[in-house]
């Protein structure tokens, strides 16, 4: 036995026989849009991109991550939607089943459909190319269920679950299917009438940003864990804790044993959870009622949204209520590292309270570190 | 012209998979009188021999070899930037060798180590003088034991004071070396990190948006790891000093400013040296480091001890009672602390400047010839002023045009005879970035050799990818699978622990 044969331990014929099992999904008209500035190919956007003579780009950036991954996994089982969604995209000496068979043109069911028969036939992870909206379409099915990694191939892809290129989702998922417990939950985000709002949870392989980020020591998501461990034991008695929604709050939650409603808005009292889900109405009068008050917010990731965007019921007048000193913030590192520009957004319909919400503000990043961020509006 | 070169490449095995039972390198005789039993109590004997290689001595020595060869840095060119890789003058190493220094013990009196004692002082005058702060100390084996040894100093001030329990917070950067969070949350710190303004310099107004009379200090590096010199450091400064906190200047990037600022006279209370980056030591996993701390007089009751004093012309040691106590063992790693005096004594003051100006010039000259290479960018290009000792470029346009990335060209790049090179420090802000260091050691034909690397590996990138994703192709190993080093049921450092998790059974034990 020599040193390096030992130390890689691949071994691509147990993937096939008993190992982790992927789904592969594309949708094959995600990204038509993007060059002629039209923000998605949903509904009347993609009649205008075809129009306007958009032609197909997803397919390509699908082939490539597969290409790609099948260097490092020469042999592989997978399971797989129909051609133009997958089937037609698989490497040579791959063992393809098709799941679900679309019929032209393609549309939204058809990726619902086969993420269905991926959750029953149990596959470990869901590999899929699209943007926001093919995402959000597969998270909602997957509930959370199963792990998912997108291939970048849409206009919009603000969400966690897409790799930062084909290549890295190839380098990903063969890293996923050598350490198939490695995951964490990630918002998934799409356009909604009143701007990008956080639609779903969904699990994504937890390995990292890819190659070039691998000797960061510490995974960003256990900070947050920490953190929120930390916020909790720091909560004075008898004070209301208003928790605004996403995953990472949902840590504060978690830490205290009580359930978190993740979309909607919580409220906590010396450790109890005495409203979930809460409207405005509520919240204003819970505040009337309970005396100060702190708002335990996360960062909306790719644009930074504080206030303004899936917790409108946090309103001006309840933001009055609880005062601006009166507000946490909370983010992994490496969600505020991803923010371009690197600010803040808030987005409330009142100049006065966006004023004095914005300027600099520390956000907690783990259990006593901060970074110092700019809030605009 | 690029070189040729492959290193050594043995498909050596690990020694506990070596040799054969029974088999050893050395047997000695049985001994004369027996020992008894009772020298070991029963109670500390193992039931069962431990699982030691057994194997011959030239086996052993064949191995090791090998092993040696296998090295895959610190033989090529090295520009390993935010490291200084400095040249180690030979008689220095040669002098630290001798006995009359090597075999010193640390708890020999006083009175027969006054030479070993004198060079301790003498070094630290040297270094007051480069600072303007008023003691150094040499204990703390590294740049970030320096850090930590500021964090407990300044724990140690506030509790004087009756402060510290309100003084909870470190400010840093966030392009401060990683270690001055860490140390800062390993003292029990609250830190608050300082994010970048459009410009690249750490923002002043985001500085004093946050200090406070919580604030206990501020650890910064200057010029930063992207070779930027923060002209607005003495406001810095002041800005901190104004709410009462401490200002610590992590000096690991002093090269390009030796003999040309003095820390106290920009306002800061501690400073800290690399001995082993600046001052002409060896480093990079080639021995013992120094970390030199100098603080004001304010601070210096504060120290660890013990410290070298000057008595009637009789060098001693004592401890220093309101101190940390210790950060490391006794004075440090003098050794270390001879060659930095010899270099230092070699170098002179005006050599100290001339070689901080080299190293100004030298990365300056790089900074040219590679700006001139396609697909090459740097770090704020916006910001017009001259880099200091060293330059954060981008290979960003690069990978979006070939998919190659910086790692893929840093391995294609040892293939030359070139020392892979350093990337960023946490957190990445610059896409693909790469950090080379030019430093006043390295001839002109050898940072010429380097750009040429560069550049060549960039170009075969355009024509064979494949070649450059691949590689590296003459080096010890190619692709390390590193997926195994963030998952704990497959990491191991241990034999005992990568047969367990590999289900290889026991190690016998």
């Amino acid at each position: 036995m020599t040193t390096s044969s030992s130390a890689q331990g691949s071994r691509p014929g147990a993937r096939v026989a008993g190992g982790a099992r992927i789904g592969i999904v594309l949708n094959p008209i995600a990204g038509m849009g993007g060059r002629m500035a039209l923000h998605g190919t949903d509904g009347a956007a993609l009649a205008a991109a075809r129009a306007a003579g958009a032609v197909p780009v997803a397919a390509e950036r699908m082939r490539h991550a597969l290409d790609e991954l099948a260097v490092l996994e020469p042999e592989l089982a997978v399971l797989v939607a129909g051609a133009p969604m997958g089937a037609d995209l698989v490497p040579p000496g791959w063992h393809a089943t098709v799941v679900h068979q679309p019929r032209q043109p393609t549309t939204a069911n058809d990726t619902r459909q086969t993420a269905r028969e991926f959750v029953a036939a149990g596959v470990d992870l869901v590999l899929f190319g699209g943007g926001d909206g093919t995402a959000r379409d597969i998270a909602e099915v997957l509930a959370g269920r199963v792990p998912m990694l997108g291939v970048p191939c849409g206009v919009k892809m603000h969400s966690g679950v897409f790799a930062t290129g084909p290549r890295s989702a190839a380098h990903v998922t063969a890293r996923f299917l050598s350490s198939p417990g490695r995951r964490r939950p990630v918002d998934v985000l799409d356009t909604t009438s009143d701007g990008v709002g956080r639609m779903a949870t969904a699990l994504v392989p937890d390995l990292g940003e890819g190659v070039q980020h691998g000797k960061s020591s510490a995974s960003s998501g256990s900070d947050v864990a920490a953190l929120g461990r930390w916020l909790a034991g720091r909560m004075q008695p008898g004070r209301q804790y208003i928790l605004g929604p996403g995953t990472s709050v949902a840590h504060v939650s978690a830490a205290l044993g009580v359930p978190s409603s993740l979309l909607g808005v919580d409220v906590v009292r010396d450790g109890t959870l005495i409203a979930a889900d809460v409207s405005e109405a509520a919240l204003l009068a819970l505040l009337a009622d309970g005396g100060p008050s702190t708002l335990i917010l996360g960062v909306v990731g790719g644009q930074g949204f504080l206030l303004g965007r899936g917790n409108q019921q946090l309103s001006p007048a309840v933001l009055r209520r609880i005062g601006p000193d009166n507000i946490e913030i909370i983010a992994s590192a490496d969600k505020v590292a991803a923010l371009d520009p690197p600010v803040l957004q808030v987005d409330v319909d009142d100049v006065e309270l966006a004023k004095d919400l914005c300027g600099f503000r520390k956000v907690w990043t783990g259990p006593r570190r901060s970074l110092v961020m700019r809030v605009v509006a | 012209m690029i070189k040729e070169f492959h290193a050594a490449r043995w498909s050596e095995p690990l020694i506990m998979e070596m040799g054969g039972p029974g088999r050893r390198g050395f047997v000695p005789p049985e001994p004369i009188a027996d020992p008894g039993r009772d020298l070991v109590p029963d109670g500390l004997r193992r039931s069962i021999a431990p699982d030691l290689p057994e194997v011959s001595e030239p086996e052993v020595l064949r191995h090791y070899l090998h092993l040696s060869q296998q090295v895959m840095g610190m033989v090529g060119i090295s520009l390993f930037g935010t490291c200084t890789m400095k040249y180690n003058p030979r008689v220095s190493q040669q002098l630290a060798r001798q006995d009359f220094l090597a075999q010193i013990h640390p708890h020999q009196d006083d009175a027969t180590v006054q030479g070993l004692l004198e060079i301790v002082h003498r070094f630290d005058l040297m270094l007051r003088e480069m600072s303007g702060m008023d003691r150094f100390i040499f204990q703390p084996g590294g740049g970030a034991a320096a850090a930590h040894t500021h964090a407990m100093v300044t724990r140690s001030y506030f509790a004087a004071r009756g402060e510290l329990g309100t003084r909870r917070e470190i400010v840093t950067s966030a392009q401060a070396h990683p270690c001055n969070p860490a140390t800062a949350a390993a003292a029990g710190f609250e830190v608050i990190t300082v994010p970048l303004g459009d410009d690249g310099l750490p923002s002043l107004d985001a500085l004093r948006s946050v200090v406070s009379e919580r604030t206990a200090a501020l650890m910064i590096n200057n010029p930063d790891d992207m070779g930027l010199y923060n002209p607005q450091i003495k406001q810095w400064v002041d800005a901190v000093h104004e709410v009462g906190g401490l200002c610590f200047y992590d000096h690991a990037n002093f090269n390009g400013v030796m003999g040309r600022i003095r820390a106290r006279e920009l306002g800061f209370d501690a400073c800290m040296f690399m001995l082993h980056k600046t001052f002409g030591v060896a480093k990079g996993g080639g021995g013992p480091a120094v970390g030199a701390y100098g603080c004001s007089a304010e601070l210096e009751p504060h120290l660890p001890g013990p410290l070298v004093d000057l008595d009637d012309g009789v060098y001693r040691r004592r401890e220093n009672p309101g101190g940390v106590g210790r950060v490391r063992e006794y004075l440090g790693n003098l050794t270390e602390v001879v060659k930095a005096y010899a270099w230092l004594v070699a170098m002179g003051s005006d050599g100290v400047r001339e070689a901080a100006d080299i190293s100004v010039l030298a990365n300056n000259y790089m900074e040219t010839r590679l700006m001139a290479i396609p697909g090459v960018s740097k770090s704020y290009p916006g910001m017009t002023k001259h880099r200091m000792e060293m330059t954060r470029y981008s290979l960003g346009d690069y990978t979006a045009e070939t998919g190659l990335t910086a790692a893929d060209v840093q391995n294609r790049m040892t293939d030359f005879g070139v020392d892979a090179f350093w990337m960023s420090h946490e957190p990445w802000i610059i896409p693909e970035p790469f950090t080379p260091e030019a430093g006043e050691a390295w001839s002109v034909e050898e940072l010429d050799y380097w750009i040429d690397v560069l550049a060549h590996v960039l170009d075969e990138g355009r024509r064979d990818p494949e070649l450059v994703r691949t590689a590296p192709h003459h080096q010890v190993v190619a692709k390390i699978d590193g997926s195994s080093l963030d998952d704990p049921n497959r990491w191991a450092t241990t034999w005992a622990a990568y047969r367990r998790k590999n289900n290889l059974g026991s190690d016998g034990a």
